[in-house]
């Protein structure tokens, strides 16, 4: 991944003061919002951006000036959870602003236009806007048969390319979208692959989770068209701000697991204390997210909180990792079968995995079984 | 639930449990020494450490209530309460649905929020003129 920390993505000289032009700013005054209660903004603003608060006079100087984008989101293999996560954002004052100040051209989730006329839309958006929108994507893009997923008779792969041509920057929302996600998952029956193992032109900046956490979403989206470019980025294109720290790191449980002490059940004396839930197969030193300090739900709790190990959602593969409630130091398949299949000719172990994982599947299909999670993690 | 008093919670509320209670406490006495040196401002975003069921309650239980309490209506509300300790401020704010969205320690004579925004005051002086025009 380049580093675009430097350059400023968002071109927003010679534009007229209509429409979509007009500044955060003047949005925010013809609502007869006040300077102070865009201050709060700006806080609420920093704080959902991991940002220092002394951001915050940045934060307000740079948004007031900020030009309204067009935004065109785009749906494939998904669920629909990720716009699940982002419409039931908790900080509805803040988001609402936000999303009434985007131009969201396209979304054919929440938009009302269906068809042909959403299609138009969509191609008005890009025409209008070439190489300034941003493009939001969620769901991974199915390569093996590309009728497993179309949208108006177009392949989410001719969807993806042709719109991504004029994004300024694209944010793959979502495990799908960023790293394949569950439709990825072994055996990949789609030939689902990420956003980012198809485009390789343009900056595009990964938002995982399953789904991920709504002000994570909305402090990206803020955080570009705040600065105009975008965040610093890990290995994996993740920003930094939200997904530089493990889950384990940062977890308030980790004293315990300093000192040895572990719930072995969910119901055993070490649970009720609220020991480390490493041994129950907490994914969390392995697991960069912002869970153990953004929490869910209005900020309520989050999964370890409740008692519940960390799967690991915003990792690639995770669906892969062997359990859910296998601990990080279990070996992640029968080894001994694993070593057979390698040495009857398969290159790699993980070929070999994918093989078994294969043939259960196929044995599922021919017993006409549902292949279950019994049936994986056997 | 009918025996609601039986329900066992799973997370234990123990002393100090992140470690991080005393060293923020000690953040904001050296913050004090900065207003009191240099005339600084500290804010802590406490949204942003690692704090364990019922730490957060111990930081605000210890910073205590001081004299003054204000409530702005600003998207949804805000509070503002200076604490036991003068100079010390809590200024959380709250959404619409009075959910907390962000809560701040502002170590300072007055938080920025509270002050009447230039801008604000420009607005108002154009208002009450063209009020007193229409109704002379």
């Amino acid at each position: 991944m380049t580093n675009n920390k430097d350059k400023t993505l968002l071109d927003n000289s010679g534009v007229d003061k209509t429409g979509v032009d007009k500044t955060l700013g003047e949005v925010l005054r013809s609502q007869g919002v006040s300077r102070r209660s865009f201050l709060k903004f700006c806080a609420a603003t920093a704080s959902m951006m991991a940002m220092s608060p002394a951001m915050i006079p940045k934060i307000a100087h740079a948004l007031e000036s900020a030009r309204r984008p067009s935004v065109i989101w785009l749906s494939f293999q998904e669920c629909t959870g990720c716009t699940e996560s982002l419409t039931r954002a908790h900080t509805a004052t803040i988001e609402s602003l936000i999303f009434d100040f985007i131009s969201l051209d396209y979304h054919h989730t929440l938009q009302a236009a269906a068809g042909h006329a959403a299609e138009e839309a969509r191609e008005a958006a890009m025409k209008e806007n070439d190489g300034k929108y941003l493009l939001v994507v969620d769901g991974s893009i199915p390569m093996d048969n590309p009728g497993y997923s179309t949208i108006a008779g177009i392949s989410n792969y001719d969807m993806l390319m042709e719109t991504a041509k004029g994004a300024a920057a694209i944010i793959a929302v979502g495990t799908c979208a960023t790293y394949g996600g569950i439709p990825h998952a072994d055996p990949n029956p789609t030939g689902a692959v990420s956003v980012g193992d198809l485009i390789k032109d343009k900056p595009i900046i990964n938002v995982p989770g399953c789904p991920p956490i709504p002000v994570v979403i909305t402090g990206v989206l803020m955080h570009f068209l705040t600065f105009g470019t975008i965040p610093e980025l890990d290995h994996i294109g993740r920003p930094k701000v939200f997904y530089g720290q493990s889950i384990h790191d940062r977890c308030y449980r980790r004293p315990f697991y300093d000192k040895g002490l572990f719930a072995e059940t969910f119901d055993d004396e070490g649970a009720k204390k609220g020991w480390c839930l490493y041994k129950l197969g907490c994914k969390g030193p392995t697991t960069y997210n912002a869970c153990a300090t953004t929490k869910w739900n209005d900020g309520t709790s989050w999964p370890i909180e409740a008692g519940h190990p960390c799967l690991g959602c915003s990792e690639p593969d995770f669906w892969d990792g062997g359990g859910f409630y296998k601990s990080l130091s279990m070996p992640t398949e029968n080894i001994t079968q694993t070593a057979i299949y390698t040495v009857a000719g398969a290159a790699a172990a993980g070929v070999a995995l994918g093989a078994m994982n294969k043939n259960k599947k196929s044995s599922a299909v021919a017993a006409h079984n549902k292949t279950t999670i019994d049936d994986l993690e056997k | 639930m009918s025996n609601s008093t039986s329900v066992q919670f799973n997370i234990q509320v123990g002393d100090d449990l992140t470690h991080n209670v005393k060293p923020l406490l000690n953040e904001i006495k050296h913050g004090l020494d900065n207003l009191i040196e240099t005339g600084r401002t500290t804010i802590i975003d406490l949204r942003s450490l690692p704090l364990a069921p019922g730490e957060e309650e111990k930081i605000l239980n210890t910073l205590g209530q001081g004299e003054v309490q204000a409530q702005l209506n600003a998207l949804g509300l805000s509070e503002v309460t200076e604490t036991q300790y003068a100079g010390v401020w809590i200024v959380t704010h709250y959404n619409d649905e009075q959910h907390i969205i962000s809560r701040f320690i502002e170590v300072t004579t007055m938080p920025e929020i509270l002050c009447s925004q230039t801008e604000d005051v420009m607005e108002a002086y154009s208002r009450l003129t063209l009020d007193l025009a229409d109704n002379p």
